[in-house]
């Protein structure tokens, strides 16, 4: 029985990437990317080297996180399959060569949109798959309960090629606070300096704090300053100059917001086809012909909500309840009083 | 003509074969980069640098340039590779001489020591050093004060620093020292060529150090005072020290695993300069009358040195580029600070990396000139 489900499965699977390979050659043969991942059968993408909540592999090599169900759902939209991608763990300093040298075909890498990395570099940004903001951690017993506290000599831990170390030195300067910045090249050195006591605070993106703060000898002694220092909106990155890849990565990631909204989940995605909602039902490819569009089958956005879920299944699933950051904060719905907000899939 | 002919054709086309290639890959770059939107520029290094460095020997913070990060980075990797070539010299030339001991214990102390210390790979050891620092020292409010004045905490070392008055006329009459002890060196050996008279250099040059420097106290008007680091708190667990010189545990840790490292290797290259020395060699100096000092200055010396300095000159390289670890443990030498935050912040590559590379260059020529200089200075003249 489960054989036959199984091998049902992958027939379906080889149906669904035929039918990609013959409504998708329109566009696809205007993008180099689409066809050179359907040509090798993965997508290629470069995540981080392990931060848990965002990208994170376990003892068996399996990656999760919010970062990496980005990836998965192109996979899911593109080829069929969200199992079929191929992660590249890249250093921050690394991971722009990575992605303009052709290595990778999406960077989803807690990776802060701005106007120069956009601009400049030769990367484009979809969207925005989590809203950040740096902050500071502290002892609890050092008595800081607010970054008002800090004075002149403070020496903040933190590391390299983020925007940290820019943010840092506004803040500190806007205060005229005299600080030690301690810059390492690795986070998971940062953790082992802070607990040593090298360094009076940890500053990096609150989210990054959160999910670090697990890796301390006593997590419980710490805690994250109620203060946001600056605007860290981070999200996937493609190459610039393929726009149809481009354009598959933004609406893969929106439908899995859209989705949410609409209370479409992996487990009612089927049933709503019958929806009575035409929004829903082009969600779930009932209605339109969205997928030609991008230069895909008309399921796409369906095999995303199947296989990967919505984005608050990936919010729970990998950072609420692993305790990284329960409260979603601004990541909440726009409808919820978050910020959460995208164009709409029609 | 012919001949000629013959012997250039190779020549000529191994060169356009080099260019071309050279030429293959750079226009290639171009192409790539125009077609990824990329601006190839080093207009950047003039633009605020908007980041701060935790440890630099000239003033700088974030309103100064990117071009000034980098001459603080390569400042920094300059300063931990002069600490570490002198710690590793003399620490090298130690239990080189060690490794000949006729003490059984000695000998064997440092061979374990060539042989642990040797075969552990360097960033380990940077690691093992710095993270043993910061377990094993004491937080600033604990630290024990070293002769009353000296603090080692795991924010720093903590010294006093001086403050001067004055400072010009002290540091002339340091120089004015120098030039006379070389006068005075000139003048005995012409002395001993020509009279065969021996003049007690060493203490002339003593005396000179101490006189003239001295003078510029009592005439001159120098003098200093002493700033010692005091604690200061910053909340109700947080200190550190304020006045006097600190100095990062990070600095500390990698010139101390950086020398400790290189000394296993020039230890070596000490002793094999040493036993590369004939036996006849000092028992005929011995024979002639020299007392065993002169032996080892005049005649053992002169010629182990000549085996020793290539294989060593090597050593100073790799300790050199081997400082650019520092940057896993957050000691901003030039690979940190350029190549590092001033390459994320611009994601200027291409620029970045071969200004990087062009530098470590330039200093290993110019450790390579040095060395070959002294090489040259100390080899045998044949007459």
């Amino acid at each position: 029985m489960f054989k036959l489900i199984k091998q049902l499965t992958s027939l379906v699977a080889m149906i669904a990437v035929l039918f990609t390979f013959t409504t998708g050659t329109m566009a696809a043969g205007k993008s180099k990317t689409l066809k050179n991942t359907t040509k090798k059968g993965f997508v290629r993408c470069g995540v981080s080297q392990g931060l848990p909540g965002f990208s994170n592999a376990d003892a068996a090599g399996n990656w999760t996180g919010v970062d990496v169900d980005v990836c998965r759902a192109v996979a899911a939209a593109v080829l069929g399959d969200a199992s079929k991608v191929k992660f590249t763990p890249l250093s921050a300093k690394e991971r722009f060569t990575a992605l303009t040298s052709n290595e990778i075909d999406i960077l989803s890498r807690n990776t802060t949109w701005t106007l120069s990395r956009d601009a400049d570099i030769g990367l484009t940004f979809v969207g925005v798959n989590f809203y950040d903001g740096q902050g500071f951690m502290v002892r609890k017993n050092s008595g800081y309960s607010s970054v008002n506290d800090f004075k002149d000599g403070i020496s903040a831990c933190t590391n390299l090629g983020t925007t940290t170390e820019l943010n840092m030195r506004d803040f500190f300067n806007s205060k005229g606070i005299k600080y030690e910045p301690v810059t390492f090249e690795k986070a998971d050195e940062v953790v082992a300096a802070y607990d040593a006591g090298r360094c009076d605070t940890y500053t990096t993106d609150k989210s990054g704090l959160a999910a670090q703060r697990i890796k301390l000898s006593n997590p419980d002694d710490h805690i994250v300053l109620p203060e946001t220092i600056s605007k860290e909106p981070l999200g996937p990155v493609v190459r610039q100059g393929d726009s149809v890849w481009e354009d598959i990565v933004r609406w893969s990631l929106n439908v899995m917001i859209e989705a949410e909204e609409y209370g479409v989940n992996s487990g009612n995605a089927d049933s709503m086809k019958s929806s009575d909602n035409p929004a829903v039902k082009r969600l779930v490819g009932a209605e339109g012909e969205l997928g030609a569009a991008l230069g895909l089958d008309n399921d796409w956005s369906l095999r995303i909500i199947k296989q990967v879920g919505n984005y608050g299944e990936s919010y729970k699933r990998n950072i609420a309840d692993t305790g990284i950051l329960p409260d979603r904060g601004p990541n909440e719905l726009w409808t919820k009083g978050g910020i959460l907000y995208v164009p709409p899939a029609r | 003509m012919n001949f000629n002919f013959k012997k250039l054709l190779p020549q000529t086309l191994t060169i356009l074969v080099v260019i071309l290639v050279f030429g293959f890959f750079t226009y290639n770059a171009q192409v790539n980069m125009e077609n990824r939107g990329i601006a190839f520029g080093y207009g950047f290094l003039s633009q605020e640098s908007s980041f701060d460095v935790q440890f630099s020997l000239i003033e700088f913070d974030g309103s100064h340039s990117y071009f000034r990060a980098y001459l603080v980075g390569l400042l920094n990797t300059i300063l931990v590779s002069v600490i570490g070539i002198v710690l590793a010299t003399i620490i090298g030339v130690v239990v080189g001489i060690a490794r000949l001991s006729k003490n059984y214990l000695i000998e064997r102390t440092a061979a374990v020591y060539v042989e642990f210390f040797r075969n552990i790979p360097l960033l380990l050891q940077i690691f093992f050093w710095y993270f043993a620092a910061l377990r094993a020292l004491p937080l600033p409010q604990k630290a024990e004060p070293m002769l009353g004045v000296f603090f080692l905490t795991i924010k720093g070392f903590f010294v006093p620093s001086f403050v001067w008055n004055n400072l010009d006329v002290f540091i002339y009459s340091i120089i004015a020292a120098i030039i006379s002890i070389i006068f005075v060196r000139i003048y005995a050996k012409k002395k001993q060529e020509t009279e065969g008279k021996q003049t007690p250099v060493l203490y002339i040059s003593i005396g000179l150090l101490l006189i003239l420097p001295l003078l510029s106290f009592v005439l001159g008007g120098s003098s200093f005072s002493i700033e010692i680091p005091v604690l200061k708190q910053m909340s109700q667990t947080s200190f550190t020290y304020e006045g006097g010189i600190g100095l990062p545990p990070e600095l500390i840790a990698l010139a101390l695993a950086l020398s400790l490292y290189t000394a296993t290797f020039i230890a070596e290259c000490v002793r094999a300069g040493v036993q590369g020395v004939g036996k006849g060699q000092k028992e005929a100096a011995a024979s002639i009358g020299l007392t065993p000092n002169q032996v080892l200055k005049l005649v053992v010396m002169p010629q182990a040195l000549r085996i020793i300095i290539p294989p060593t000159t090597n050593q100073y390289l790799n300790l050199t580029k081997n400082s650019s670890l520092a940057a896993a443990i957050a000691y901003p030498d030039l690979v940190l600070v350029f190549a590092g935050t001033a390459l994320m912040q611009t994601g200027r590559a291409i620029e970045i990396v071969s200004i990087t590379m062009l530098t470590y260059l330039s200093l290993s020529i110019t450790i390579s000139i040095f060395m070959n200089w002294y090489n040259k200075k100390i080899a045998i003249k044949e007459k």
